[in-house]
């Protein structure tokens, strides 16, 4: 069957080569001879240029009238710009009418706080106070300007070398909030193209810094070094490209999500195998973690240096506001002209980089008081290991114990209910106030949610107890 | 509009192409010289050597080590006092040509120009600071934890009824700094499937949170209600990219003054076309709110606008209010929404509670409620001081850009060389003005920027214009040389003194 089609279609190119021979016979052009079948090619060719030069088809474009346009304008419906309120969630919270200390009074009762992240207990510290006292007489409250613009106060740059010095780092940079110190650094250093491995667990803050970073991000299980590091040989075997384009692996030192802590010294061993730069978020270990508060370097004894990026909120153990990166002269000035968060916002209030001196000032004179705060989280991790009902998902040196539900309802609105509801009555009935894991519909993150306890060294032995006693009587109620 | 004529556009350019050249070639030559790579080109660090792919990308650090390290000390300048009418400008040395500065102990009392202190409440006041120390002493500098964890005060309540009450809204919700409102919160109103409307010259904290929303981002030029009212139309009819589908919502998003530009916001008619096309409007007041309109709201006071027009107010309290944080005012079920969602409501340590009772205090001020009248007076003075200042930099003949009202005026420098002289001659007379260039600018159009508060007295002002003009003919930025009719800045000054 083909070979007949061949064939005859051998037969006819011949003869219509022959066909044209004829009259052509040896002509001769600039020393070509022309025979039949050049002229057929020559045909070919000149039927396929003219095939090509024409416009493929399209169906004729009419723009649309003026009047056509008025008309969808017109029958345009947009969505409400937000949808319509429903009681499911109770967006009122408790109100505090003093200072969020250990002891505070809420909605007009004394309580024993649980919900502030005052881990070395300095919120309402008379060094503290005073030493903002003073800064707002000299300098006022705001600084009325980005630090580029006269917003940068000597106290600025005397915090930047403090918290530097403290932490043996050559350079560190101030932010003014705590959460925009990550969301800012990481679209600095990270662009399109480069690769993140993250955590699955990171923070809001962490999650916007990454999809403002517009990088290839790829997570690993959350705090799983054998995830980790199947990901980096994934990412780098046999990749050439990979080696190009910069990589970086960013964590939370604690993580604010679960309380559990990253295993510093196989990352460090993980990110210099692969060359990966390492990105830490200390903001719950900064003054918490180490000997002397120095955070997670200092627990696993590890040099500084061999962390690339650290960042911290200073709105926890130092019980002021902002945020702070710190790393080498070059990671720091490079954030100077552009970090977005740093560059367009004004600089942190001098009062707070003030209380921040003081901070650091004092754990320094005091490094006992991390004494204090480590056997108050054990008293804790103990007093409620054998609340019923919970287990506690917390690594056993977090300042952050978190409890989880041993059994979920199955959906993460309903277990938020159900622990909002126990917290609601430790508050109401045995006046200790705790919170639950609240979580943004924005936030991506996918952890079970769970009742967080924030452990300050200013909580005594019979706070803790208090709230231990009280949270397992209200789930023995609520779980039974 | 800037005018910016031809010769001047010629040099300007020129001169960055010289400086470009000469960039290239010492970096060619220290690529020679130097082949231990230690200091060479802070753009092939160590970590190059081990493997690591640079932090910065060749372009962007020629910019930063060729053009910008050579003025740096215009910028970044450190303070040692409030940022008020004058300041003390900390003296800074360089043993390297500028590439690292180092702070002295001396410091130069300098007529301060570039802080956002409209109101003047930027230094301890008579009334605020004695409130923010009490509430100091009461509420401590912090409260470690969140807004819907244990972050909210009496003072945050306090304080959001009194912000949608002064801003002319049903509600509002606060944050601790304003950047992150506006990065944070675009993202709880619109996402997937909706289009944000962005004016051209928006802040970086709009065009970031635009960006993170997810929402698809169209631009209008700056401030032109024809090209947003052609841009909504073309949407609404195409609708979504490639699929078509109708768009879910349209949010436009303007600031009240334009911070580089002086420029007041055509408020009324944007309103007007986004009332047309049903579109939603965002209105980012950082520098308006507290500056401008009779009793300080801000743009929509100035112009008469209707607030129940705007469906979002955002503003920032680190200007006129000179505390930090920012505000989003809205009708109840949109905040009520917001408090829902929004994560930095949920995640960010609420605002510090002295800050936001500086707030309280200055806005009682400003309303009266103090029971003074020293808020009328410094809505007054700033008035006065933004248009007589204005009017004085326009008949010395300077290209200044801008609004009358408005108390941000920039003044025309271009040359890339006239942005240190102004600077450094400014200060050297002890006068502390703001430069500001590429990449906040376009390339072209360098500037100063002067912000006038209310706390500047006239001699201040006088003693100012005196040492501009005086600088202005030095450097040779009076682009526009005056008419006959007021062409002696210095009688008109005379007269005044
Ligand atoms: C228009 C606009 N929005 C937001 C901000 C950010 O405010 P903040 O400095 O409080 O972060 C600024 C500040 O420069 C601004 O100009």
């Amino acid at each position: 069957m083909a070979s007949g089609v061949l064939n005859r279609t051998a037969a006819a190119l011949d003869w219509v080569s022959a066909a044209f021979d004829a009259p052509l016979a040896r002509a001769v052009v600039f020393g070509i001879h022309i025979d039949g079948h050049l002229v057929v090619e020559m045909l070919l060719i000149v039927v396929i240029l003219f095939q090509l030069s024409r416009k493929s088809y399209k169906p004729p474009k009419k723009p649309l009238t003026e009047k056509e346009v008025d008309d969808l304008c017109e029958e345009w419906v947009p969505e409400p710009l937000c949808p319509s309120i429903t009681e499911e969630m109770q967006t009122e919270h408790p109100t505090l009418e003093s200072a969020a200390a250990p002891h505070t009074v809420v909605d007009g009762k004394e309580v024993v706080n649980f919900a502030s992240a005052n881990y070395l207990g300095l919120i309402g510290h008379e060094k503290i106070v005073d030493s903002c006292i003073s800064s707002l007489e000299k300098y006022g409250v705001g600084s009325c300007g980005p630090r580029g613009f006269y917003g940068t106060i000597d106290v600025h740059l005397d915090c930047e070398s403090k918290i530097s010095k403290f932490l043996g780092t050559p350079d560190s940079v101030l932010y003014s909030y705590g959460i925009s110190t990550i969301f800012s650094v990481i679209p600095a250093f990270c662009k399109k193209g480069d690769i993140i491995v993250a955590d699955e667990g990171v923070h809001w803050g962490v999650q916007n810094g990454l999809y403002l970073s517009r990088s290839t991000v790829v997570y690993f299980k959350h705090n799983d070094i054998k995830s980790l590091e199947s990901t980096l040989e994934k990412l780098t075997r046999g990749n050439k490209r990979a080696e190009k384009v910069r990589r970086y692996i960013i964590i939370e030192s604690v993580y604010q999500n679960s309380g559990q802590m990253a295993q510093l010294d196989d990352i460090v061993r993980l990110k210099e195998k692969y060359r990966f730069r390492l990105v830490l978020d200390e903001s719950h270990s900064f003054g918490v973690l180490g000997n002397t508060g120095r955070g997670l370097a200092e627990h696993y004894g590890i040099p500084i240096e061999k962390i690339d990026i650290i960042t911290a909120g200073m709105g926890n153990a130092l019980a002021t506001d902002g945020g702070f990166c710190t790393g080498s002269v070059r990671v720091v000035d490079h954030q100077r002209l552009s970090s977005s968060g740093y560059v367009f916002s004004a600089s942190l209030p001098p009062y707070l980089a003030s209380a921040a001196i003081a901070a650091v000032d004092y754990l320094e004179d005091n490094p006992s008081v991390l004494t204090t705060l480590k056997d108050n989280i054990t008293l804790l991790h103990k007093g409620l290991s054998c609340v019923p009902g919970f287990e506690i998902t917390s690594n056993p040196l977090s300042p952050i114990v978190f409890l989880k539900l041993k059994k979920s309802t199955g959906s993460q609105d309903r277990d938020l209910q159900l622990l909002q509801k126990i917290v609601n009555r430790v508050l109401h009935e045995d006046s200790v106030f705790l919170v639950t894991s609240k979580r943004s519909s924005l936030d991506k993150c996918r952890l079970p949610v769970g009742i967080r306890l924030f452990v300050s060294a200013g909580h005594s032995e019979s706070d803790i107890l208090k709230a231990c006693g009280s949270l397992k009587r209200v789930t023995d109620l609520e779980l039974a | 509009m800037v005018r910016l004529p031809y010769l001047t556009a010629l040099t300007t350019l020129f001169s960055y192409g010289l400086l470009f050249a000469f960039g290239q070639m010492r970096d060619f030559f220290r690529k020679l010289l130097e082949t231990d790579g230690s200091d060479f080109l802070r753009s092939v660090p160590v970590f190059a050597i081990q493997g690591y792919a640079p932090i910065c990308l060749g372009l962007e650090d020629f910019y930063t080590r060729r053009l910008y390290l050579r003025i740096q000390d215009c910028f970044n300048r450190p303070i040692a006092s409030a940022p008020d009418s004058w300041i003390d400008v900390v003296k800074r040395y360089s043993k390297d040509n500028n590439k690292t500065l180092h702070r002295t102990s001396e410091t130069s009392h300098c007529i301060n120009l570039g802080s956002y202190n409209y109101l003047g409440f930027a230094a301890a006041d008579e009334y605020c600071t004695p409130h923010v120390i009490e509430s100091l002493k009461k509420y401590s500098p912090s409260t470690c934890s969140a807004r819907v964890d244990g972050g909210t005060t009496k003072l945050h309540a306090e304080l959001e009824d009194l912000v949608a009450r002064f801003v002319g809204k049903p509600a509002a919700i606060l944050f601790g700094m304003g950047y992150a409102t506006n990065s944070a919160i675009i993202p709880s109103l619109i996402g997937k499937g909706g289009l944000i409307i962005s004016d051209s010259l928006n802040h970086n904290s709009i065009v970031n949170g635009a960006r993170g929303s997810g929402a698809t981002v169209r631009v209008f030029q700056h401030n032109s209600a024809a090209h947003l009212e052609e841009v909504l139309r073309e949407q609404i009819a195409g609708g979504q990219p490639r699929t078509h589908r109708p768009w879910k919502k349209i949010i436009v998003i303007v600031e009240g003054i334009y911070s580089m530009e002086g420029e007041l916001c055509k408020l009324p008619e944007i309103i007007a076309v986004c009332k047309k096309y049903k579109a939603y409007t965002y209105l980012d007041e950082a520098h308006s709110i507290g500056a401008i309109g009779k009793s300080g709201r801000g743009v929509c006071e100035l112009l008469g606008v209707n607030t129940a027009d705007v469906d979002i107010m955002m503003g920032t309290f680190t200007k006129s209010f000179g505390s930090c944080g920012g505000y989003i005012a809205a009708s109840k079920e949109i905040i009520q929404h917001l408090k829902k969602i929004c994560p930095a409501h949920f995640y960010a340590t609420s605002m510090s509670p002295p800050a936001a009772q500086q707030v309280i205090s200055a806005i009682k001020v400003i309303l009266g409620e103090d029971g003074s009248s020293r808020g009328a007076k410094k809505l007054a003075q700033i008035r006065d001081n933004s248009n007589f200042f204005r009017s004085e930099l326009h008949k010395m003949g300077f290209e200044v850009l801008g609004d009358n009202d408005s108390p941000v005026m920039p003044i025309m420098l271009y040359n890339p060389g006239k942005i240190p002289a102004f600077s450094r001659e400014c200060l050297r007379r002890n006068v502390a003005v703001v430069t500001v260039a590429f990449p906040a600018t376009p390339l072209l159009l360098a500037r100063a920027r002067i912000c006038i508060s209310a706390a500047h007295t006239r001699e201040d002002l006088i003693k100012a214009l005196e040492v501009i003009s005086k600088v202005g003919d030095l450097v040779g930025i009076k682009y526009f040389p005056f008419e006959p009719q007021n062409a002696a800045p210095h009688n008109a000054l005379k007269k005044l003194e």
